[in-house]
């Protein structure tokens, strides 16, 4: 574990650089996460992923796969990947300053 | 005490607890009822071997109610729905069954239709799945037509049953296809939307190896978005492309379609939320799931059915009693992992340990994370544990549901 700056913000981030305590996170620091992940504006379609992100999470303590976003968040898989391309599920968490998804077994 | 459980679905899940239950309760104090759609058991881990002809499809299938001890009755019908509120099960030939509890053991489904082309052209003659019977059995013809040319064995997405029998399929092709004497004109990749070879990093590095080993390529992190069985070519999400002359493809799986049709039983993919260590229904205390039906953090494989049978049996016999649920899952899943040539590995894990090296169960058990002959014999004895031990409902001696410690060497993942 280690620590990292947002938004003049000392955070508590993974070896992976995902968040450890979704609590530390604010919306000013996701633009700054996403453009390290070469995303560079986060649009509304971005913030409908981000936004359901972070509710699945504190709902079930574990982000959702892709597979469950396309289904529930409104966003089909196909644009997910347009969206995020580096992999929704991963990228998304990051920005959303969740911990990384628990993958299947 | 008079009263039912119905149990949804009779493959390994639902036929081991019922008979379970079974001993537990006589017929005067506990009606016990199983239903499924139809009556062939298929000994599902057999599937992997039917499309190198190491199997005959026939003698993987057996009468399920043949399965049942004496005193259940066995419901040959289709799930429609199940009402949580009036506590009954609706079936499609309009007849319906009340319960005092109920056990959802109705598996999981193959969805190769979610995935888009993957059962439009070429599907059954060159993109295969081995998953069902049917399959497995066109695979075997098409493998022993199979002249030379690229092979393709792609995981579409996770939960899957058995996550290992992918990578099983991949070994036991090489040496397939060494064995025919034609290994030099095939080249055989294994494409996974995970980052390695399996998702436990010990595991992911012993399995990562051994495919390198045997000359098979990896492609990681390929979220198989569409399948182009015309043109040859598998497509991910990202736009990477995959060529392929012969294709086997793992499809998503989901839960039972009728569990969406049962407001309140299901999440979103058709699983049923259970407490992880209980396998109770969080919001309907008279329901339990069990298997590749539950939505758990575990393998959808038939080891951890029969791990979790040993508890679900005894928290249904303490809620029946009015007694808090005090039997506690630890997630522990086993798993040979054949390898070809007479060898197989062991993997043995739980929700909180990796799968370690060492043996199991004890110090001088089968060698883990290792290839090894007796590993391979492990394999093909299970065949005959599942119809007469497992399956029954029995216990296997020495192996219970708690994963076991001793033998096992905790190196850091
Ligand atoms: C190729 C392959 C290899 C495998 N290898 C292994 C292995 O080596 N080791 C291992 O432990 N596991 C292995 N497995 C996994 C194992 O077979 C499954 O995990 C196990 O069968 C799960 O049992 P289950 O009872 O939950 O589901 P199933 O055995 O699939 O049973 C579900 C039952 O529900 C019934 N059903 C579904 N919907 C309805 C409905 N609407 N109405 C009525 N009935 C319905 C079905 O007909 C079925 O009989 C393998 C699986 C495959 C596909």
């Amino acid at each position: 574990m280690t620590t990292t700056t947002y938004d003049d913000t000392s955070v508590t981030v993974d070896d992976e650089g995902f968040f450890t305590d979704p609590g530390q996170w604010t919306e000013p620091m996701a633009q700054q996460i996403a453009r390290e992940l070469d995303i560079e504006t986060l649009t509304d379609r971005h913030w409908q992923v981000l936004k359901f992100m972070r509710t699945e999470y504190e709902a079930k303590g574990t982000g959702p796969t892709v597979r469950v976003l396309g289904k529930t968040s409104g966003v089909s898989v196909k644009e997910l990947y347009q969206l995020f391309p580096k992999g929704p599920a991963k990228t998304a968490a990051k920005i959303a300053g969740i911990p990384k998804p628990r993958g299947c077994i | 005490m008079d009263k039912s459980i119905v149990i949804l679905g009779s493959g390994t899940a639902g036929t081991l607890t019922a008979n379970r239950l079974r001993r537990m309760y006589d017929e005067r104090e506990c009606r016990i009822t199983v239903v499924d759609q139809n009556d062939d058991h298929v000994y599902q881990p057999g599937l992997l071997f039917v499309p190198f002809g190491l199997a005959e499809p026939h003698a993987l299938v057996r009468p399920r109610p043949r399965q049942l001890l004496d005193g259940i009755a066995y419901r040959s019908a289709e799930i429609d729905r199940v009402d949580l509120a009036a506590e009954q099960v609706h079936f499609t030939d309009g007849t319906s069954l009340g319960y005092d509890v109920l056990v959802v053991a109705t598996g999981a489904s193959l969805l190769p239709e979610e995935t888009e082309g993957l059962t439009g052209p070429g599907w059954g003659e060159k993109v295969h799945t081995f998953y069902d019977l049917p399959g497995a059995v066109a695979l075997h013809q098409a493998l022993e037509r199979f002249e030379g040319g690229r092979v393709v064995i792609d995981v579409a997405d996770l939960p899957i049953k058995c996550p290992v029998a992918p990578l099983e399929f991949a070994f036991l092709a090489d040496w397939y296809f060494q064995r025919r004497g034609i290994r030099d004109r095939v080249e055989l990749t294994y494409v996974t939307p995970l980052d390695g070879a399996f998702t436990k990093p010990v595991a992911a590095k012993a399995l990562g190896g051994l495919l390198e080993e045997k000359g098979i390529e990896l492609v990681t992190e390929f979220a198989l978005g569409e399948v182009d069985g015309a043109g040859g070519r598998l497509v991910s999400y990202d736009e990477r492309e995959v060529p392929f002359d012969l294709a086997v493809v793992v499809p998503v799986h989901g839960g039972a379609e009728y569990v969406e049709r049962s407001p309140g039983l299901g999440d979103e993919l058709g699983f049923v939320p259970v407490d992880r260590h209980t396998l109770q229904h969080p919001d309907h205390p008279y329901v339990f799931a069990i298997g590749d039906a539950a939505g758990l953090p575990a393998s959808k494989a038939g080891s951890v059915a029969h791990f979790e049978g040993e508890v679900l049996a005894h928290n249904i016999g303490r809620f029946l009693a009015g007694k808090p649920l005090d039997a506690s899952y630890d997630g522990h899943t086993n798993c040979f992992i054949e390898t070809g040539f007479h060898k197989a590995l062991l993997i043995d894990f739980n929700y909180d340990t990796e799968p370690l090296p060492g043996h199991f169960p004890g110090a001088l058990g089968l060698p883990l994370l290792k290839e090894s002959r007796a590993n391979h014999l492990g394999k093909l004895a299970f065949e005959w544990l599942y119809w007469h031990s497992l399956l029954p409902g029995r216990e296997l001696p020495g192996i219970g549901s708690a994963m076991p410690e001793h033998g096992k060497t905790h190196t850091p993942a």
